[in-house]
């Protein structure tokens, strides 16, 4: 009983002679094979190759601070409401006095965690803040061994407060020659 | 019973009600907004001017329009009075300036304010107001003044709509706070620092139509929206000890009294707003104090039910679109 029109018969001719000896195939395969090798490579060498990233590309978050180096987060919660994957949470605190170079606003966030693991790096953060405090970066989160490691706490996000520029150009550089020697 | 028309709708109310009372009667989008009005305080209203609308008839015998735009929280309603509520542009215009006006001093710092979410003048700046300030001066500071262990006062924010005084005056004996200066330099404040320890002063904290008076044990612990509103009691020999418990999982961040749609403490069945006293508010805050009832009923569109997503028993059970397949089952089986 034949139940649809696109059922193949199955053809169960004997093989020809050709067919047979193999060897045609063989060879034909290996031509195919020896051709990827003089063709260019689509990997790279990741650590020491890192591929060019698009300007929008959204990465690991970073906590910015102003103008004067206080952190620009009060801890409003509107990131963690906005995030569709629920990975924000937060503890706000109350600015002390004497604390005013630290933080921004009377109140700000003394536990801020962003489990790299849930976050879809949508950007919807980013958008929701009126802070202007989060931003998404062009870093991508690190590999590591337990989950723990990926729920990134304040030491990871808060912007540094003395950023080692010179480090970072000196990566930037040999970063861009690898690229190019790998080119 | 007088026959009133508010943006074309006929309403039939009892003699010697406000405007803005005969709307609320009515319900819907008719209703004006209100900053200083509170139905359950005696005296208050007028000062605000938010809930102005025009009045395009006065009275059947006198059917001439009043000639200034009116506070529908103090106007009478008169028979065979027309009002003009949203169908009036020149009610919204007056609406936008006197929301401009109220945001002048205002410091905007909702992103730290415990108040935002259930904010009176963040809905009203939102419905009503522009989009960008138009102004550039420095707003008004205040030197920080301490009103005891429980109440935490932004002077900053205030709107003076002297609702606090009317509670103190009306709720408890002997009102040790109320309004200082004149002008743009009125604040509020309690004499030479004196803390407010009254049994019902919390209820100040309810009655603030924005964040100047916030409650002091739940300062930054939350923001409202993350929080879960619950009906609970307790026997409470002081009040009537029905609150609303604001929770998450299992924890009660804080305690406020049961409102309704207007922002406005709850009545009982004799009508007397259920006030609750500050043992209650702000001493217990273990779950096991309280028998709680279930969730509060929260609107739809409303910052505090993001995230929420359990619907209340009831509405469950009204919600036709959930009954609607039952019928169609039944449908098919007639069918078949």
């Amino acid at each position: 009983m034949q139940i649809t029109s696109r059922a193949k018969r199955v053809d169960k001719k004997p093989f020809t002679f050709l067919e047979r000896a193999y060897l045609p195939a063989i060879f034909g395969g290996m031509v195919i094979t020896i051709k990827h090798l003089f063709k260019k490579k689509v990997t790279i060498r990741y650590p020491e190759v890192q591929r060019e990233f698009s300007p929008v590309y959204r990465g690991v978050h970073m906590l910015k601070r102003d103008e004067n180096g206080a952190e620009r987060c009060t801890a409003c919660g509107l990131c963690a409401l906005s995030c569709p994957a629920e990975a924000i949470t937060m503890t706000a605190d109350e600015r002390k006095p004497g604390e005013e170079n630290l933080y921004r606003e009377e109140k700000y966030a003394s536990v801020y965690e962003i489990n790299m693991l849930r976050c879809i790096f949508c950007g919807l953060c980013e958008e929701a803040c009126p802070k202007e405090a989060i931003f998404l970066t062009d870093s991508i989160p690190t590999a590591n061994f337990t989950r723990d490691d990926f729920t990134y706490g304040k030491d990871r996000l808060v912007e540094p407060l003395v950023r080692p520029v010179k480090h970072i150009n000196a990566f930037e550089e040999e970063r861009r020659t690898a690229w190019n020697k790998a080119r | 019973m007088i026959k009133v028309t508010i943006d074309d709708t006929l309403i039939e109310v009892p003699e010697g009600t406000t405007i803005l009372q005969a709307a609320r009667m009515h319900g819907g989008d008719l209703v004006p907004p209100a900053m200083c009005f509170y139905s359950k305080l005696k005296g208050s209203g007028g000062k605000c001017r938010v809930c102005l609308v025009k009045v395009s008839a006065g009275s059947e015998k006198d059917p001439r329009p009043m000639p200034k735009l009116v506070a529908s929280c103090v106007t009478q309603v008169m028979d065979g009075m027309v009002v003009q509520n949203l169908t009036s542009p020149e009610v919204l215009e007056a609406r936008r300036g006197v929301v401009e006006f109220l945001l002048l001093n205002h410091p905007l710092d909702c992103p730290i304010c415990d108040q935002a979410g259930e904010c009176h003048l963040q809905d009203l700046g939102f419905e009503h107001g522009a989009v960008k300030t138009r102004y550039m001066e420095g707003r008004r500071v205040f030197n920080k003044i301490d009103i005891g262990p429980f109440i935490q006062l932004h002077m900053t924010r205030c709107i003076l709509c002297y609702r606090c005084t009317y509670v103190a005056d009306q709720l408890s004996p002997g009102r040790v706070h109320g309004i200082l200066y004149r002008g743009d330099v009125a604040e509020i404040s309690t004499y030479i620092e004196n803390s407010i320890d009254n049994e019902f002063s919390g209820n100040m904290i309810d009655v603030c139509p924005v964040g100047a008076l916030t409650d002091k044990t739940f300062r930054f612990m939350s923001r409202v929206w993350f929080l879960k509103p619950m009906d609970a009691h307790r026997n409470c020999t002081k009040c009537c000890g029905k609150v609303a418990a604001w929770m998450h999982d299992d924890k009660i961040y804080r305690i406020t009294s049961r409102k309704d749609k207007y922002g406005e403490v709850e009545s009982n069945e004799e009508g007397n707003p259920n006030w609750i006293c500050n043992e209650c508010r702000f001493d217990k805050k273990d779950k096991n104090d309280w028998v709680i009832e279930g969730p509060r009923a929260i609107d739809r569109h409303s910052v505090i039910n993001q995230n929420h997503f359990e619907a209340p028993y009831e509405s469950l059970l009204n919600n036709r679109r959930l009954a609607e397949p039952k019928i169609l089952l039944q449908n098919s089986e007639e069918t078949n």
